[in-house]
């Protein structure tokens, strides 16, 4: 169908335009990155290249934050610009009724417009995605935290950019006003992606779970959260163990038979614990006091007879298979709204 | 002979209110039709369940004897100009009639292009940009080029100047007789339909109080002069608790 092509390119050029400056700009900048990478393996040889590496990782932060946005926000933008409007703006300004009285009917009318949008969406976002990629990928090596940034590289934005465009469709065929439905994409598209990272991206894939012995040195006694509001009640906090390129899910302490630390083991095996009012009993920081210091390090030892550290995390040859998974349940969500789509637009009248 | 319509206790419902109720009435086929009625009195509603805009809440309708729109076929015998003509501002008058060669597989181009040429419209011109009685024409070019067999207009000199008015009037009755095509237009004046039409329908709160051939009517109620008194008083004789 020339015609829908034609109409579908024309709403593609801001798109297009700033798919080529983004190009340009990594093009201009990228080769330098690649080779200041190369420099750093050169130099520091074996051994020796971690603080190397670190701070190329820290070069061009401004640059990569940017270009990690746009990566991020293109689907939304495709969403609240490209699908909001497909049907709101015909039923909204009236249209609808030129649109749906000529020869075809509304059903094939939308499929052609959801299929050419639709993939237009995915290539785009696709294309951002893939140059970003290319161009952060000699800091990404060298950050050691591909996780990090699993949202805003590969393959994944192409399925966030379908699946936003589709939510924009249902909610013009829903509401019938363009900004009502752009408003709702908008809010419906933040909170299934941060759904999706927080609670089913772990389970993907089912965590590889390893088990440590605490390290007295290296575990700390805190609540999370910022401190006049912790969002948990103060506990051991083991530190991160070191595994490079790797997503860690959590991090526990349990006994031999699995079950977790308690308040009240830990009161009972270490009294006195927090009242020292050392490191942090204010909004600045300040050295705790050795005896503070020595009572957690004792502290530690004591639980470490009877307890241990577990961490449960997604290897680092788990990336892709999550870019993928994650892929394919954005596409089957999208496909699925297409489908209420065009059951919808049938009922509209 | 299959007439252009023929609905039967037709009815239509937005949410609690009844646009259209028990409405049953039987449109002929081959001429220009006019439906006049007050505003309100349910004609946009029945001419968007003949296009197939709308489906029924209660009753049937049936249009060149099938559903409306019932597959591309069907749409594509049936032409189309809703109220206030509308068209997409931001498209070219030559783009819209690329839109209707793309959506019309009886699309008679150079018809299209000799009344674009006639009527003296720029095929750049954006369609927003257009007059009232420009963009009337636009949307009126759009339906007749798809070549149907019915023609369905609603309302559509409302909005235009006298003289928009009459060319476009005078532009329906050359296509009816050039085309031997049924037409079926809407309008709450009757000074505007009895110029060219040749049936006359009137519909007050979803009932049909007159129908007839206009030359037939105006013979049965001799004592009245003119169409337009005879429609007044059809109008008039509404029972005032069927208005609900």
């Amino acid at each position: 169908m020339g015609f829908a092509s034609r109409q579908a390119l024309i709403q593609a050029v801001p798109a297009v335009v700033a798919i080529t400056i983004v190009a340009v700009v990594a093009a201009v900048t990228g080769p330098h990155l690649a080779q200041a990478y190369q420099a750093v393996l050169a130099s520091c040889g074996q051994g020796g290249c971690g603080t190397a590496l670190e701070s190329l990782a820290g070069q061009d932060n401004g640059l990569r934050l940017w270009l990690g946005v746009l990566v991020i926000v293109f689907p939304a933008l495709a969403g609240m610009f490209w699908g909001a409007p497909l049907v709101a703006r015909e039923l909204e300004t009236g249209t609808f009724r030129l649109a749906w009285t000529q020869s075809v009917t509304r059903t094939r009318w939308l499929a052609v417009k959801l299929a050419l949008m639709g993939l237009a969406s995915m290539c785009c976002a696709g294309a951002v995605s893939f140059i970003v990629t290319w161009w952060a990928a000699p800091l990404d090596k060298a950050g050691m935290d591909q996780f990090a940034s699993f949202d805003e590289r590969g393959i994944v934005p192409a399925g966030y950019a379908v699946f936003a465009f589709m939510l924009g469709v249902t909610a013009g065929v829903l509401a019938r006003r363009v900004l009502t439905a752009m408003l709702a994409t908008l809010v419906v598209f933040v909170a299934v992606r941060v759904s999706v990272r927080t609670w089913v991206r772990p389970h993907l894939l089912r965590p590889v779970t390893e088990a440590l012995a605490l390290n007295p040195s290296s575990t700390g006694y805190g609540s999370e959260g910022f401190l006049p509001f912790p969002t948990t009640a103060p506990a051991l906090q083991p530190a991160a163990p070191d595994l490079p390129n790797t997503w860690i899910t959590s991090i526990g302490i349990v006994s031999k038979d699995g079950t977790a630390l308690t308040g009240g083991e830990l009161a009972r095996t270490c009294p006195g614990l927090g009242h020292g009012r050392g490191p942090g009993s204010g909004l600045s920081h300040t050295q705790a006091p050795p005896s503070v210091v020595n009572s957690l390090h004792d502290c530690v030892a004591r639980i470490g007879t009877s307890f241990h550290e577990v961490v449960t995390y997604q290897p680092a040859s788990r990336y892709w298979p999550l870019q993928w998974y994650e892929l394919a349940l954005y596409v089957g969500a999208a496909l699925a709204l297409a489908g209420l789509c065009l059951w919808l637009v049938r009922r509209v009248g | 002979m299959i007439n252009a319509i023929e609905a039967q206790g037709l009815g239509k419902r937005y949410g609690r209110r009844w646009a259209l109720s028990d409405c049953s009435l039987i449109i002929p086929a081959g001429q220009v039709v006019g439906l006049v009625g007050p505003n309100g009195a349910g004609k946009t509603t029945l001419l968007h369940l003949a296009v197939g805009l709308t489906a029924p809440t209660s009753g049937t309708i049936s249009v060149l004897g099938a559903p409306p729109a019932s597959g591309a076929a069907h749409l594509a015998r049936v032409g189309f100009v809703a109220q206030d003509t509308p068209v997409y501002a931001g498209l070219s008058v030559a783009g819209h009639l690329r839109m209707g060669r793309a959506l019309n597989p009886g699309w008679d181009d150079g018809l299209a292009k000799r009344r674009m040429s006639q009527l003296g419209l720029d095929p750049r011109q954006r369609a927003g940009r257009l007059s009232g009685g420009q963009r009337a024409q636009l949307a009126l070019t759009l339906a007749i080029a798809k070549t149907p067999d019915l023609l369905v207009l609603d309302e559509p000199v409302a909005s235009l100047d006298p003289l928009a008015r009459r060319e476009f009037l005078e532009a329906v009755a050359e296509i009816a007789t050039a085309r031997g095509i049924t037409v079926i237009l809407s309008s709450h004046l009757v000074a505007d339909l009895e110029r060219i039409c040749g049936y006359l329908i009137v519909l007050t709160a979803s009932r049909v109080r007159m129908a007839g051939p206009v030359a037939a009517l105006l013979a049965a109620h001799a004592h009245r002069q003119a169409l337009d008194d005879l429609v007044i008083a059809a109008m008039r004789e509404a029972p005032a608790e069927e208005a609900r």
